[in-house]
Formats: C-alpha cells, sequence, structure tokens
C-alpha cells in the first residue's frame, strides 16, 4: 500500500482529486499500481457518461432536453461530469492539457457555422452524432496519450480547427499564415526556433487544406465538416524551411503536383513532430503541468523525458508514465505547489465536499467569473495559467463558488460530520481531513477559532451552520487553490 | 450645470496641474480630494468601419463602392475638412458626440493601424494588445505600463468591466479587477446575519497570514486579501447617483460604474469597456433607423455622451481621456451580402477634457486604383498613415508621464497627432 499523501498527490495531479471512494479504490494498490492504472485507461470501460441523469452522480441543468452533442453549455457540462465521475482521471486531464495547448475557441467557430455545428464540432461524440461528426475535445480524448505525430495530423485536419485558424480560406492566390505560423510556435517547435519565411513557406505548404461543408449550408445540422484537400487550391512549387524536413537534414520539401501536394503537409507535421526542439518544448509543459510551474525545471531530467519521447516515435504515454514515476514528480516538496486551475479547482471541490444534490449548471457561471470557460479559451495560446488566474475577481469567484457549494451541502456535510460533534476542533478535524491542503498552523487556528466562537453545543443547528462555514473557509483559502 | 467659463477655467486648471504634478497624482493628494488621471479604454470589437463613423462625404468612390452602404452626403454631420482638405462628417447618430467635437473635445484620429495588418479578430486584437505584431504572446501595452509604476499598485488599479481579463491589460505583477457588475462583487457566505459576519471575519484572517516560506500560497492569498479589501469601495460604486441617465444597456450600465468609480474617488486609473458587434458582414445598413450599423452608431452615442456630460457635472473631465480603438478597419467596396469584409486602418476616437479636439491625419482617397497610395491590398483595404504604437506612445508619454519607448520596446514617437 503507497503512502496516502502520496496517493493523493497522484490523483490530484493525474487526475481531479479524489472522492472518498475512489480514494478508497487506490489507496489500496501500491503506488506503481496507481500510476499503471491511470496511464493505462483504455484498459478499463468509458461507461461514464452513461452515468449522466441518474441519482448518487453529480447533476445537470439544460434548458430543454439536456444535448451535449449541440448545446455547448450541455457540452460543458458533461465535460465537468467525465472530470467528477470518470474512472479515467488522466484521459481527462490530458484532454484538458490538449484543449488548452491547441486552444481553440467556441465563439469563432460558432460565427463560422452556428451555435449548434459548432458545439457538435468542438464536443460532439461520434457515436452520438447523425453525420458522426467527432468534435475536437473528442479528438483529444481519443489521442490523449497517443502519437505527437498523429495528433497534429489530425489537429491541422480537424474541422473547428480549420475554421479557428482560418485554414478554410488557406488558397494557391493568398496562402494563409495563421495556422502554419502556429503550427510551428505553439504546437511544435516554439517561438524562436522557426523564421518569418518558415511561416510564409509553411502557409504554402498547407495551401488546400480546406473544410468541406454539407450541403444546405451551416443551417443544416446532421451534415458532416470535413477536412478536404483541395489540389486545384495547392500551390506546388518548392518549400524551403530553416530546419531540416528530411531525415538526411534536407530543408527543402520539393515541387510535386498538385494530386500529391496533400504530402507536403504531412512530411513538415511529421518533421516538426519529431524535431528535438519540440520534444524538450512539450516535455517542458508537460512538466510545468505535472510537476512544477514554480521551481525552474531540471535540465537533465527535460533532456531525459525529450528523450523518452524521441525514442518513441513521438509516444506520449512512455513520457507522462516516466514522469509520474520520478523522483521529481513524488517528492513531498512538490505536493500543493501547482497553481489550481478553475476546473480543477471546481472538480476537486466537489469530489471532497460532495455533490450530491447539486448541479454543474451551477458552476457555468462561476467558472466563466474565475476566468475559464471551457471551450473559450482568450486567444490561441491558451489561458495565462500559474498566477494569471488569480485576479481579484477570480478569486473572490472562486470564494463564493466555495459558498454556494457549502450552502448547497450543508444538510449532507452536518451529517456526515456528526460523529464529530462533540467539540469544535474534532469538527475543523473532520472538515481539515475531508478537504485536502497544506493548512499551516495559523490557518487552523483560524478555523479553530471560527469554530468555536460562542459556546459550543454541537447542536444540529450549530453543526449545519459551522461546517458549512468551514468548507466555505476551506475551499475560500488560498492554500487550497493549488494541487 | 457647468458655464463656459467655469468650464475654461477648469480647463486652465487642469494645464497646471499636468506641468506641476507627475502624471499620477499621490495617494495623500487624492486623500486630501484631489482629482488623479484617468484612462478609459475603449474596445470597438469585430472590427469597426471607419468610412460609416467618419464618412469622406464629398469622395465619388465612396459612393460608387459602396452603392447600398454609403451614407447620403446630405445626412452627415459635417465635421470640416483634414490637413489634406477632404471633407468629412461624422455618422447622422453621432449627435452628441458631434457637440463634443465642437467643443474641442473630441479627437478623430484617421488612419490608425500598422504593416501588413492581419485580417484576423484574434491576431488583430492581440496585434492592438501587445503593440507587438510580430509577436502577440506576450504582455499588453497598458499592463506593462502599469508595471513601471512604483509597487504595490492598488487593487482596483485596473478595473476591466468585462469577464474576461484583456489581453492589453495582462503583465506579470499587474493584477486586473475584472468586475462586470458592481452588485456581483460580493462576498457570499452559506450563512446568514451574525454567521455570516463571523465568517468573513475569519476569511479575512485566513487571507491575512503570510507563509513567508510558501510565496505562492502567498501570491494567492494576496489576492483573496485584495478582494476582501476592496469589496466595500467596489460596493459604494453602487450607491452612485448619476447626474445623468445612461442607456439601459451593458455598454452605458459600464459607463455609469465607470463614471461612479470616479465619482467615488475608489482609486482606479485605467478602466476597460466594450461594445461589440462591429463585424458587420452582413446587412451592415447604415441608414435605416432599425439598421445594424445604426444601432451600434447609436449605442456609441448615447453611451458617451452620457459619460462626457456626467463627467463634466461631476468636475472630473479634465481628468479623463477615452480612447478608442478596434482590431482592424472593414472593407472599401461593399459585398454581395451589404455587408463589409475585414480591412485594414481606421479611424480612432479620443474624448475628454484635455483633448485637443479636431480632426488627426488625412483620409484615404478611395480612387480603387492599384497605384494610390492611402490604400493597400490592390485598392481594396484602407492604408495606415500613422502606426497605432504612435497614438500609444501620445497616451503614455504625454497623458499617464510614462516613458512609451520602454512601455512599447521603440521610439513610436510622432509628430502632428498632438490630440492630448
Amino acid at each position: 500500500m503507497a503512502d496516502l499523501a502520496l496517493i493523493q498527490h497522484l490523483l490530484r495531479r493525474a487526475g481531479f482529486g479524489a472522492s472518498p471512494a475512489e480514494l478508497a479504490t487506490f489507496a489500496a494498490m501500491s503506488y506503481a499500481q496507481a500510476v499503471d492504472r491511470l496511464v493505462n485507461f483504455d484498459q478499463l470501460p468509458d461507461t461514464v457518461d452513461g452515468h449522466i441523469g441518474q441519482s448518487g452522480y453529480v447533476g445537470t441543468t439544460s434548458r430543454g432536453v439536456f444535448s451535449p452533442n449541440t448545446v455547448a453549455d450541455d457540452a460543458r457540462q458533461r465535460w465537468l461530469f467525465r472530470m467528477v465521475h470518470s474512472d479515467r482521471p488522466l484521459q481527462e486531464k490530458m484532454t484538458l492539457f490538449w484543449h488548452n495547448y491547441f486552444a481553440t475557441g467556441f465563439t469563432k467557430v460558432s460565427g463560422a457555422v452556428k451555435a449548434e455545428n459548432a458545439t457538435r464540432l468542438m464536443a460532439a461524440k461520434a457515436s452520438d452524432d447523425p453525420a458522426k461528426q467527432r468534435g475536437q475535445i473528442e479528438l483529444f480524448r481519443d489521442s490523449a496519450l497517443g502519437s505527437m505525430r498523429d495528433l497534429l495530423t489530425a489537429v491541422a485536419q480537424d474541422p473547428a480547427m480549420l475554421i479557428w485558424l482560418d485554414g478554410d480560406t488557406n488558397t494557391k492566390a493568398k496562402p494563409q499564415e495563421n495556422f502554419g505560423r502556429e503550427l510551428m510556435e505553439l504546437f511544435s517547435r516554439g517561438v524562436g526556433y522557426y523564421t518569418e519565411d518558415d511561416v510564409y513557406a509553411a502557409a504554402r505548404v498547407f495551401t488546400g487544406w480546406n473544410l468541406d461543408r454539407p450541403a444546405g449550408g451551416n443551417n443544416v445540422t446532421t451534415g458532416a465538416y470535413a477536412f478536404v484537400y483541395n489540389a486545384n487550391q495547392h500551390e506546388t512549387t518548392a518549400k524551403t524551411f530553416s530546419f531540416p524536413i528530411y531525415r538526411d537534414g534536407t530543408r527543402t520539401i520539393p515541387s510535386r503536383a498538385a494530386s500529391a501536394g496533400m504530402q507536403d503537409g504531412l512530411d513538415l507535421i511529421a518533421a516538426l513532430a519529431s524535431h528535438p526542439e519540440t520534444a524538450r518544448r512539450l516535455a517542458t509543459k508537460l512538466y510545468a503541468f505535472f510537476v512544477s510551474e514554480t521551481a525552474s525545471p531540471d535540465s537533465a531530467f527535460i533532456d531525459d523525458l525529450a528523450a523518452t519521447y524521441l525514442q518513441n516515435g513521438t509516444a506520449l504515454k512512455p513520457v507522462v508514465e516516466r514522469l509520474l514515476t520520478s523522483p521529481q514528480f513524488q517528492a513531498p516538496s512538490i505536493f500543493f505547489t501547482r497553481y489550481a486551475w478553475p476546473a480543477e479547482f471546481v472538480v476537486r471541490s466537489l469530489k471532497e465536499a460532495g455533490w450530491s444534490g447539486f448541479s454543474l449548471g451551477s458552476v457555468l457561471s462561476p467558472m466563466v467569473n474565475m476566468g475559464q470557460e471551457l471551450f473559450e479559451p482568450p486567444n490561441v495560446a491558451g489561458w495565462v495559467l500559474g498566477q494569471g488566474w488569480f485576479s481579484t475577481g477570480a478569486m473572490l469567484a472562486r470564494m463564493n463558488f466555495g459558498s454556494t457549494l457549502a450552502a448547497n451541502q450543508k444538510f449532507n456535510l452536518a451529517t456526515a460530520a456528526a460523529a464529530s460533534r462533540s467539540s469544535a476542533r474534532s469538527v475543523v478535524d473532520y472538515v481539515a481531513s475531508r478537504l485536502t491542503a497544506d493548512l499551516d498552523s495559523d490557518v487552523y487556528a483560524a478555523l479553530l477559532s471560527y469554530a468555536s466562537s460562542g459556546a459550543w453545543t454541537g447542536s444540529d443547528a450549530q453543526l449545519q451552520t459551522r461546517v458549512a462555514g468551514l468548507v466555505h473557509l476551506v475551499l475560500g483559502s488560498a492554500e487550497y487553490q493549488f494541487v | 450645470m457647468m458655464t463656459r467659463r467655469t468650464f475654461v477655467k477648469n480647463g486652465i486648471s487642469a494645464f497646471t496641474v499636468t506641468l506641476a504634478a507627475p502624471a499620477f497624482l499621490s495617494d495623500l493628494a487624492r486623500a486630501q480630494g484631489a482629482m488623479s488621471r484617468n484612462l478609459i479604454v475603449l474596445d470597438l470589437s469585430g472590427g469597426n468601419d471607419g468610412l460609416s463613423l467618419l464618412v469622406p462625404y464629398n469622395d465619388a468612390f465612396y459612393y460608387s463602392r459602396r452603392p447600398t452602404l454609403a451614407i447620403p452626403a446630405g445626412t452627415v454631420l459635417q465635421v470640416g475638412s483634414d490637413s489634406s482638405g477632404k471633407a468629412l462628417g461624422l455618422h447622422p447618430k453621432l449627435t452628441g458626440l458631434k457637440d463634443i467635437f465642437n467643443q474641442g473635445r473630441l479627437a478623430l484620429v484617421q488612419r490608425v493601424g500598422y504593416e501588413n495588418s492581419s485580417r484576423s479578430h484574434f491576431s488583430g486584437t492581440d496585434i492592438w494588445s501587445t503593440a507587438n505584431p510580430s509577436n502577440t504572446t506576450g504582455s499588453g501595452w497598458v499592463g506593462r505600463y502599469l508595471s513601471t509604476l512604483a509597487p504595490p499598485l492598488d487593487p482596483l488599479t485596473v478595473w476591466n468591466t468585462t469577464g474576461d481579463t484583456p489581453h492589453a491589460l495582462s503583465a506579470p505583477g499587474v493584477s486586473v479587477a475584472s468586475i462586470p457588475s458592481v452588485s456581483g462583487y460580493a462576498f457570499n457566505s452559506p450563512n446568514n446575519g451574525a454567521d455570516a459576519t463571523l465568517e468573513r471575519g475569519a476569511a479575512l484572517t485566513i487571507a491575512s497570514h503570510l507563509p513567508v516560506d510558501k510565496p505562492h500560497v502567498a501570491f494567492v492569498g494576496a489576492s483573496a486579501r485584495a478582494a476582501m479589501a476592496t469589496l466595500d469601495r467596489v460596493a459604494s460604486v453602487g450607491t452612485y447617483k448619476p447626474s445623468v441617465t445612461y442607456p439601459n444597456n451593458g455598454f452605458g450600465q459600464a459607463l455609469q460604474a465607470v463614471a461612479g468609480a470616479m465619482a467615488k474617488s475608489i482609486g482606479t486609473r485605467v478602466f476597460w469597456v466594450q461594445t461589440g458587434g462591429f463585424d458587420t458582414h452582413a446587412s451592415q445598413d447604415t441608414t435605416a433607423d432599425a439598421g445594424a450599423y445604426v444601432k451600434l452608431m447609436t449605442t456609441l452615442n448615447d453611451g458617451l455622451t452620457a459619460l462626457y456630460n456626467d463627467l463634466r457635472n461631476l468636475g472630473l473631465l479634465n481628468d479623463t481621456l477615452l480612447l478608442s480603438f478596434s482590431e482592424f478597419g472593414r472593407r472599401i467596396t461593399e459585398n454581395g451580402s451589404k455587408g463589409t469584409d475585414h480591412g485594414a486602418a481606421s479611424v480612432l476616437l479620443a474624448m475628454g477634457g484635455s483633448v485637443r479636439g479636431g480632426l488627426y491625419g488625412t483620409a484615404p482617397s478611395l480612387n480603387p486604383d492599384a497605384s494610390n497610395p492611402t490604400l493597400e491590398n490592390s485598392g481594396a483595404d484602407v492604408h495606415f498613415e500613422t502606426d497605432f504604437r504612435s497614438v500609444y506612445a501620445k497616451v503614455i508619454d504625454t497623458w499617464l508621464g510614462g516613458d512609451s519607448v520602454g512601455v512599447l520596446g521603440g521610439n513610436f514617437r510622432k509628430s502632428g497627432i498632438d490630440f492630448v
């Protein structure tokens, strides 16, 4: 059996925290078994969506029928539901990572294809969709720990991305630079590792990588949007880059017949995916996500992760597995040092404080105020992480969400704390054991002072008031804003 | 009511303050009731069609290229001619702004933009926000300016009236108060009455402890503390009774909060307001009462006029500069959907009691000849004459008393745009 604090750390970082039941499951395993279960999530059935609307699970609220494939707010709730209840927390966690990495905004997609189709392109589950349309977020789930080369290729051909970065208007006469630039700047090599001429060349590489829209236009919500290679819009001359494209060091993609020109883009993506610059950039991002964003990464460790990535043909699972089993990840000094994203904060609050009788519809507006509306990253560079989450208004939104949840769970919490009602101190201890946070003695003293204010009677009324107050205070503390 | 005489007098005293005091008066001065300068940044999001806001009504190509969208010359609100002799008129709905123009307190800076203008809303906005056309992932220009001020910055230094923190305000170490709703900026409790008060006290105690060995926790604690410390100041804005009636729409209400924050002297120096819907690809309709662009101009005019009059009545006009921007202008020739597509340079507004009103820069000639130097993209779009960073430089150097070279990463100062 692994150390409980370490298991909780693992589940906060590689998942969204643990409900009491999840913690019991994982606490019975060794650390290696726990990592194995998380990383090899495809060994577990993906049944989570079937529980939406069932009792015992967090609720959802919709206008009319709950329709997560066509209504954005419902899609947001479905994803949050998965974060709360999935048996595959790392899959959802990586999906969130990719959503930020390939940050695509619903509003622009909606402007191009209208809201229902935009929701389909962002979030539709292919098996539920009339045209088997697969939303971008489902692509990220399917490719959560797959190969980066395949993921980049799929993203380059993803309908939402084709709209988001204007690939659908990339033509021979007017090469569109948006995707080509971000592919190198944000999705692979990074700033400083490409030139403006590379951007122009990349734009020409992807000429003709367009979007095929369904007959009947955007008012039809049953047709398929798909990537299409328009050979007649492809610019066929050779494209030369400042970095190697082929294994022999060649920097030029040869001139090809238009009919074969789609290979240009595949060649460029394959090259970018396997560049050492990309490997290091991705390793650094994963390190910041899983291990630490405050301490600067240990260069040798980044090299090691990058080498793992390259040796495994751009596969991500071995990289993440190596991260989670590293001594760096398991060091107690890094516990509770990563700034929690709003989605992480909200989901962990629900898992730890309880969800019975709570609806995810109540978190949508608070999450906007916290600065993370799912499917609406602020721009192509994604959310500003770390301290960027903590404007005063956003912090107040977190505190007030804690209040809403504590008020909603007042009765449940008091019932669960009833066995500890003998003293204010034991009630504080109960709350502090239920909500994982690195509370120091000053915070503990403030909680105790609050709980014991006036005479402690342990009456039902006092228990309900004070337990809810304590839960609110912990959820709204600075300490709780870290995973 | 303010008479013309007191108006002039205030104008002179503000000028004196400019020479005698640093750009922002000290907290001490403010505590004694002195006022400090404010900047309101107005985002006209979607890409404003400058040619419908400031109409070149004697340019025959304006009418030939916009058969359904051109505004009849007889209806524009004439504002005279610019230095190139081009006659110009405001959109007919901008009657309040025309009055402000006549009072010499509205500047219209023409053809503001940059080389190789982005036609993407997102990169366009990012470029205007970062003031860096070649790399838009960095911090915002306003945020960078604020980060040059002596720390610690008061948590209400920047008040963003929209939900998402605008890129222009973001910079390391600069905390942005995003307060779209004054009434929503409150500390809630699961309990009521005395229990809630008790809990609020405990929350403040918790937020106030400073774990010196955990700077990350201390940072978040500071944010919580700042939120709690600003609750009462923000709530005071909710009690503001304006001297005029603001339009009952999001833009009007945001402007009322801005005036309230100034009136209550809560210490905010930069405000961010936004009004959207300028992405008029189809049915732009610039003339009918229910026309899309007409509504945009009505919203803009009514909101800004209310703000101007309210601030004038409060005696705060001379301390206020409002600067508008939009991510790009629009295509000159109307499209097949009676709208206009994404273009390049456009017109920018500066309004305030210290503004030197008038027309700055020159209007484009709309002759579609590809050799027309005032146009670009084979005569399709308006080419910039004034780099947008020159406008920022003017605001940073002259109004805010900062160093535009450091903030903008280069010297973009330009003569001839002395609107403030």
